[in-house]
């Protein structure tokens, strides 16, 4: 089958690339545009190592096709920096060290951002709700929760 | 150097400083196994058993060999063959005639999900197809999965030369018990007639995998000259190069592994799976190979830990003496023998002073994938029973737990049914601190219980290596052999800056591959902040020798007059001569002219690591419908010698605890009548999530190791090794039962309530 040609916005940048109609966004995420960022953990939905934003809304990429972001827009977590200031989310991670290996982070960024966007005052039991689709196997996920929580407070403009 | 006692006298160490190499980690610009890439790569895919254990009658490739795209395909056929020669790379001792069976089935498949071929292909899809081609002929065999079984006389055997070592005479029929180990102190008769009461359980523990969220990946390339080239995530990327050269018959030197970052491994990556099979593949298709295993290959072909069955008894005098101690224990090593029994048993009764131990210990076959390492290796298996055998004495003897394991702790001393006797250890200080926490005696509700549990674990030393080089401006590199698997570039760093007296920023910590830095084994056996770091510091002393050297040659004055002190360089007292102080920039800005570039390497074999003890509260409220278990607080107390970067120690006790929590509760291998796995995705094997935790509470106790300059105890695996019991006594505490199998999932505890008994 020849491959379709996608016209859609990643991180701000218009971006066209042809895609083979089962192509997964997270592959052609990672082998066609060079966004590694975004991590495969399991290709089934259930880890969450593979969040982005797909027109403001939080996705498992692996469950997305490429050709359905036609048109749409997509945010990844080379995006969430802006130039060299970090978003309040990933600092407050690297200030908490809310990570060990790092492979999950990015996936818990995309989606603590999305989280504090729609609820800048989460209780801990509503962050821990939201991030049970994510998985953590080094941190049991402690310094992750503090930091979302600090995060949201920094958001509100409070001093953490 | 002298051990730093005085923990006042530290300005960078116990800090918590931002990781080195955070920012590119929250940025998504670090870069693990699966996200590198080499020009013209094809992708590698593995076919694998869907059978528990066969003959292979015939693999027939010319199909696949056919399909275009396909560059090509391999078979065991491809692989030389191996003596059963021992070597140590790795956690243990390890077979390599064994690896490279598991790495490609020989004669038979003995576990679903067992490699029989690979192909490399342009794409993904022709691969998938290339796979789809492959005509393996198998005569199925019957199978044994449960470890019991495999022991059994009847039971089909999965290698016929396997005749049971420890046991005399030698055995003269083939078995699945590879091994028979007994530890044994004192007179057991004796104790258990001098006991005033006996406990005593039978526990069941099911066969769990590390779970690291980054699959097994790696890109493999060999030029025309041989010269091999593995970029691969690994918890040792020195491990790989050992084994590439021994399964493939190639030298060292011609071997060079680069480590990616690493996602996880938790000692699931102290062993290879793919790293051969990519390099014979990229060796016949003339191009670089990458291979990524899929989740599913992970909990079908990479190594969990052993399910067990362990029996326990012990004694104490009425006092609450503990006067015997006895344990039998078959643990599950997969197809290929190398469970951690051995250490389950030497870890199970090591956090008391026992004058009376006898432990018989088998190493089983069965067909299920070989176990690899996982944190404390075995400890928690034997500890789960253990410390709810010592739970049920307590109740008999109505003692607290605390006061009882008290009464009965090691300490300096103290020998171990081992053989090993203790040097400073902090048992004791982890026991006060656990009874003195608010968590001890806070009150609970109904159909709460609160449980507690100790673990012990060796920690060890090892082979390592570490170069500190000053740069021009006097900023600092350090490179190791170490993969950085938590956090340690960060200690690494911040030990190096102590040593020089200067900020922790001017260091800048990276991994050295394995042509750039000498032999470092495996980041494993919570060895890496001990014995990299005691690399790391002794690089950085020798640093400095040379930049007082230097400073003496700039003051025209003997070196033995120059002394550093707060990352200058100053005269040692009066007599030197009244020179104002030279700092680390001034002196590197004239080592051209002084004697040339100033730096270190030091490789050493680390001895003297520290013990480690650790003691959990836990509690849990049953919900007496559904069966459910919820951990409603979790405190972990912890010896952890000296914390060079507290943060990320602290998440060594989280992440180890809540590793245990999912043991305890929710994860295991389920296997279908044809021996199949069932389970093998995150949605069914199911690890901890944020909304099942509390928050852990890690209680940091530090009695320094004084073999380490700054008292580091390793701190990685100990924190693995009491959930199990801790939440066992705490089920048995909140509803008057005790279950005795893993995990203790809703419906064994809704049987349990139902049936009234454990």
């Amino acid at each position: 089958m020849s491959k379709i040609h996608v016209t859609t916005i990643i991180n701000g940048e218009p971006t066209e690339f042809l895609a083979d109609p089962s192509l997964t966004l997270l592959d052609a995420l990672r082998d066609d545009l060079g966004l590694t960022g975004t991590k495969e953990g399991c290709g089934s939905g259930d880890c969450g190592a593979c969040s982005v934003m797909l027109d403001g809304r939080l996705v498992c990429s692996c469950l997305v096709l490429a050709v359905e972001t036609e048109g749409r827009t997509v945010d990844t977590i080379e995006g969430m920096a802006t130039g060299d200031t970090l978003h309040p989310v990933q600092r407050q991670f690297l200030e908490h060290a809310a990570l060990q290996c790092g492979f999950c982070t990015p996936g818990f960024l995309v989606a603590a951002k999305a989280l504090l966007e729609k609820n800048n005052n989460p209780t801990e039991t509503e962050v821990r709700f939201w991030l049970a689709g994510n998985l953590c196997r080094c941190t049991g996920y402690d310094k992750i929760i503090r930091a979302v929580m600090d995060a949201a407070a920094e958001m509100r403009g409070e001093k953490v | 150097m002298t051990f730093i006692g005085n923990k006042s006298d530290l300005r960078v160490v116990g800090t918590r400083p931002v990781r080195p190499d955070g920012v590119d980690k929250v940025t998504g610009r670090a870069t693990y196994g699966a996200d590198f890439r080499l020009p013209g790569q094809l992708v590698g895919k593995i076919l694998r058993s869907p059978h528990a254990h066969a003959r292979i009658i015939k693999i027939d490739t010319s199909k696949a060999e056919a399909l275009a795209g396909v560059k090509a395909v391999m078979t065991s056929a491809d692989l030389p063959d191996i003596d059963p020669t021992e070597a140590f790379v790795g956690e243990g001792p390890t077979n390599f005639r064994d690896q490279s069976l598991n790495i490609m089935a020989r004669g038979k498949v003995l576990y679903e999900g067992h490699a029989v071929a690979a192909v490399a292909a342009t794409s993904q899809s022709i691969a998938d197809a290339a796979l789809a081609l492959i005509d393996v002929t198998y005569e199925v065999l019957p199978h044994v999965i449960d470890v019991e079984a495999a022991m059994a006389p009847d039971a089909p055997v999965l290698d016929e030369a396997m005749f049971t070592a420890g046991v005399d005479p030698k055995p003269t029929k083939a078995s699945n018990i590879a091994k028979k180990i007994v530890l044994k102190s004192g007179d057991i008769e004796a104790g258990f007639a001098s006991a005033d009461v006996i406990a005593e359980g039978r526990y069941v523990t099911a066969a769990v995998h590390q779970a690291y969220i980054e699959p097994h990946a790696c890109v493999a390339a060999i030029n025309a000259d041989g010269q091999c080239t593995v970029y691969a995530s690994s918890q040792g990327h020195f491990m790989i190069r050992a084994f590439c050269s021994k399964l493939l018959n190639i030298e060292l030197s011609n071997i060079r592994v680069i480590p990616m970052e690493i996602g996880g491994g938790f000692g699931g990556k102290t062993i290879i799976y793919l790293e051969p099979v990519a390099l014979t593949l990229a060796r016949k298709s003339g191009r670089p190979v990458k291979i990524v295993m899929s989740r599913d290959e992970v909990f079908r072909a990479s190594g969990p830990t052993s399910g067990a069955v362990v029996e326990v008894k012990m004694g104490a005098k009425k006092d609450g003496t503990i006067v015997a101690a006895q344990a039998v224990m078959k643990l599950q090593a997969g197809a290929f023998q190398g469970s951690p029994v051995q250490p389950a048993m030497m870890c199970a009764f090591a956090m008391y002073n026992i004058a009376n131990v006898h432990e018989t210990g088998y190493d089983v076959l069965s067909n299920r994938p070989k176990v690899a390492a996982y944190r404390a290796p075995g400890a928690p298996i034997g500890s789960y029973a253990a410390e709810q055998v010592v739970d049920d004495l307590a109740r008999q003897l109505g003692m607290d737990p605390i006061t009882l394991r008290e009464k009965n702790a090691a300490k300096a001393g103290t020998k171990t049914v081992y053989g090993v006797t203790f040097p400073d250890i902090g048992f004791e200080q982890v026991l006060a601190a656990a009874k003195s926490h608010p968590h001890w005696k806070a009150p609970l509700g109904p159909n709460q219980g609160r449980g507690l549990a100790t673990g012990f674990w060796f920690n060890i030393g090892g082979e390592s290596s570490a170069s500190v080089f000053i740069n021009e401006d006097g900023s600092v590199n350090v490179v190791s052999g170490s993969p950085d698997i938590g956090g340690s570039r960060a200690s690494m760093a911040m030990m190096a800056a102590e040593v020089l007296g200067i900020p922790v920023d001017n260091v800048r910590p990276i991994i050295g591959d394995t042509a750039s830095i000498g032999f470092t084994n495996v980041t494993g056996g919570s060895r890496v902040t001990y014995a990299t770091g005691m690399a790391t510091v002794q690089a950085t002393e020798k640093v400095i020798e040379q930049l007082k050297q230097r400073a003496a040659m700039i003051w025209d004055i003997s070196p033995d007059a120059v002394d550093w002190k707060d990352g200058q360089a100053v005269p040692a007292g009066a007599n030197a001569g009244g020179f104002d102080p030279l700092p680390l920039a001034a002196i590197a800005a004239k080592a051209a002219k002084t004697g040339g570039p100033i730096g270190a390497e030091v490789s050493i074999n680390a001895q003297g690591a520290g013990p480690g003890f650790g003691a959990h509260i836990c509690d849990v409220e049953v919900d007496r419908e559904t069966g459910q278990t919820t951990i409603l607080r979790y405190t972990a107390v912890q010896d952890v010698g000296r914390a060079i970067h507290p943060s990320y120690v602290e998440g060594q006790i989280q992440g180890g605890a809540v590793q245990g929590i999912g043991w305890a509760l929710n994860e295991e291998y389920i296997y279908d009548k044809n021996g199949r796995m069932d389970n093998s995705g995150f949605l069914d094997y199911r690890v901890p999530v944020a909304s099942d935790l509390p928050m852990i509470d890690a209680v940091l106790v530090e009695v320094p190791n004084t073999r380490h300059p700054f008292g580091v105890r390793g701190v990685g695996e100990v924190p693995i090794v009491p959930p199990m019991g801790a939440i066992g006594n705490a089920i048995r505490d909140a509803i008057g039962i005790r279950l005795h199998s893993l995990p203790m999932s809703p419906p064994k505890v809704r049987a349990a309530l139902d049936a009234g008994q454990g």
